[in-house]
């Protein structure tokens, strides 16, 4: 059951970062001022992808909730680092994004550290 | 600023994971145990703690850059063992601890690489930098 959880909130955040950033993008550059913030909530509104990635959180927030009455503490807050794993190659295949070296070797590490927690 | 975010994200989650062990109920597909769940005080304050610390971030990420602010958050991690330690007397064992830091230096590195690495699109309409 433990796992389940890790993966529904692992592939809900990284689901759900994966939509931000492609439709913000599509969105064109924001300003987070008075005004700013305003129109942002009417994007999430009116943009689908955003809608989506807001309903993505929230199943990964309630994944997080169940994994942690389940899980120890320092348990789950460091396996939710997988998403960074995830959100790597997710960035990488769909989005085109160029993976440094340094983003490479993070992912490694964080790897390394999901294999010494998982066993 | 950057203090008060560490602190609310993690006694916020520590509230979260007191409250959820104390529940009667064990969640799981069916939201109106969510429902009832957020009721519970010690699950309320951590959302509300949550929510705030997300408000600080984004007050946070107005004055610093993004590439400072991120490395830090990976912090979280190695507080959240200490945490779950120190309140919910937890075994952290030492191939715990050493998971715990690899994962916080690899975030650490993810966070700090360049912010964008696409070429912006001609395509997006430009909004703000007016």
């Amino acid at each position: 059951m433990t796992w389940v959880l890790v993966t529904v909130m692992v592939v809900a955040t990284a689901l759900s970062d994966l939509l931000q950033s492609y439709e913000m993008k599509r969105a064109g550059a924001q300003s987070v001022g008075a005004r700013g913030v305003g129109r942002l909530l009417r994007m999430i509104v009116e943009r689908r992808y955003l809608l989506l990635s807001i309903v993505c959180l929230a199943f990964s927030f309630f994944a997080f909730m169940a994994l942690v009455q389940a899980a120890p503490l320092s348990f789950a807050v460091p396996v939710s680092a997988a998403s960074f794993i995830l959100e790597t190659v997710l960035a990488k295949v769909l989005l085109k994004e160029q993976i440094g070296a340094r983003r490479a070797a993070g992912a490694l590490l964080v790897l390394c550290g999901l294999l010494a927690l998982g066993r | 600023m950057l203090l008060i975010f560490l602190a609310l994200r993690a006694f916020g989650n520590l509230c979260l994971a007191w409250g959820t062990k104390h529940l009667p109920e064990t969640l799981a597909a069916d939201p109106m145990v969510y429902l009832r769940s957020m009721l519970d005080p010690a699950i309320a304050l951590g959302i509300v703690m949550l929510i705030l610390a997300l408000l600080v971030r984004l007050a946070l990420l107005s004055v610093a850059d993004l590439s400072f602010v991120l490395p830090m958050t990976a912090v979280g991690y190695v507080l959240a063992a200490l945490m779950g330690k120190v309140f919910l007397h937890e075994v952290v064992s030492p191939q715990r601890w050493l998971a715990v830091a690899l994962i916080f230096a690899g975030t650490a590195l993810v966070s700090s690489t360049p912010q964008s690495t696409t070429p912006p699109r001609a395509a997006g309409r430009v909004e703000g930098s007016k």
